[in-house]
């Protein structure tokens, strides 16, 4: 079943810039050895997937990946990755002042910009046919429709937190007295 | 505002649940198979959006909204574990965690 659209909209081109630049950042991220480096690229890929949510007439929803996602979620990655101090050499940190290793990300973040700033400039008013969807609309479709659903995710996220307060907290090792 | 093929937009989030699941298989880093976990969920969410663009509802961004909740507790859960397996055996090699094996 294909669905065929009128294919010459210039706004389309938007959509495949920003979904190059997703996958090309994920694959340096699943594929880099530094794991700074790789979470700096999955960033940029959760970027890119926001700008593609925007494109989408989801503005709400490219906001929540931004703010939950990329600034939430990764920094709890980037804090726990240094907390472990993996892979952080001090002679390594003089590798990351020659321009090789910040050059591509800084590139693929500009392409980036240039697209979202693009595409918000040559956003077109609002048709009734193809208004974004308002975070109003969502809200009430969430504390109508999907109350029950909304009441068992606060479950799941006390049982997150109680969770990580037990796993995070250092217990002190006991070995049973048989097992000496 | 855009009117890329549906078939299309949805290949491109399979993609990228497909470049998630090779990482996942691919790499014993532990942090690095979380992250691929992530790529994995969101593009998940990706296709609910997908979905209600194209049918203009808003089931699809609500769908997101439990993803995202979701997802956050199982990277609170999963980095404490990660805090917990390398306090134990100073590596985070998930093959090192072998103990329950023999």
């Amino acid at each position: 079943m294909i669905s065929y659209h009128d294919n010459d909209n210039p706004m389309n081109v938007f959509f495949y810039i920003a979904a190059l630049v997703a996958i090309i950042s994920t694959i340096l991220a699943i594929s880099g050895r530094n794991a700074i480096h790789s979470l700096l690229f999955l960033i940029l890929s959760l970027l890119a997937i926001s700008v593609i949510f925007y494109l989408l007439n989801a503005p709400f929803i490219a906001a929540l990946e931004v703010i939950i996602y990329a600034g939430a979620i990764m920094v709890l990655f980037i804090f726990v990755t240094m907390m472990l101090n993996i892979g952080v050499e001090p002679e390594e940190e003089k590798k990351w002042m020659n321009p090789g290793m910040w050059i591509v990300p800084s590139i693929l973040a500009g392409i980036l910009l240039f697209d979202l700033l693009v595409a918000i400039k040559a956003h077109e008013p609002a048709i009734s046919d193809n208004a974004p969807i308002q975070p109003k609309q969502v809200g009430i479709s969430l504390f109508t429709t999907y109350l029950l659903a909304v009441e068992i995710a606060a479950i799941l996220l006390m049982a997150g937190v109680i969770g990580a307060y037990h796993l995070g907290s250092q217990k002190k090792k006991v070995i049973h007295r048989f097992l000496k | 505002m855009i009117t890329v093929p549906v078939n299309i937009q949805i290949l491109f989030a399979g993609i990228l649940f497909l470049l998630g699941l090779i990482g996942l298989l691919v790499r014993r880093n532990m942090i690095f198979m979380l992250m691929s976990i992530e790529i994995m969920f969101n593009s998940a969410g990706l296709v609910f959006i997908i979905a209600g663009t194209h049918w203009k509802q808003p089931d699809g961004q609500v769908m997101f909204i439990f993803i995202l909740a979701v997802t956050a507790v199982e990277v609170a859960i999963a980095l404490a574990l990660l805090l917990q397996v390398h306090h134990h055996f100073k590596t985070v090699d998930s093959d090192a965690v072998n103990s329950l094996k023999d």
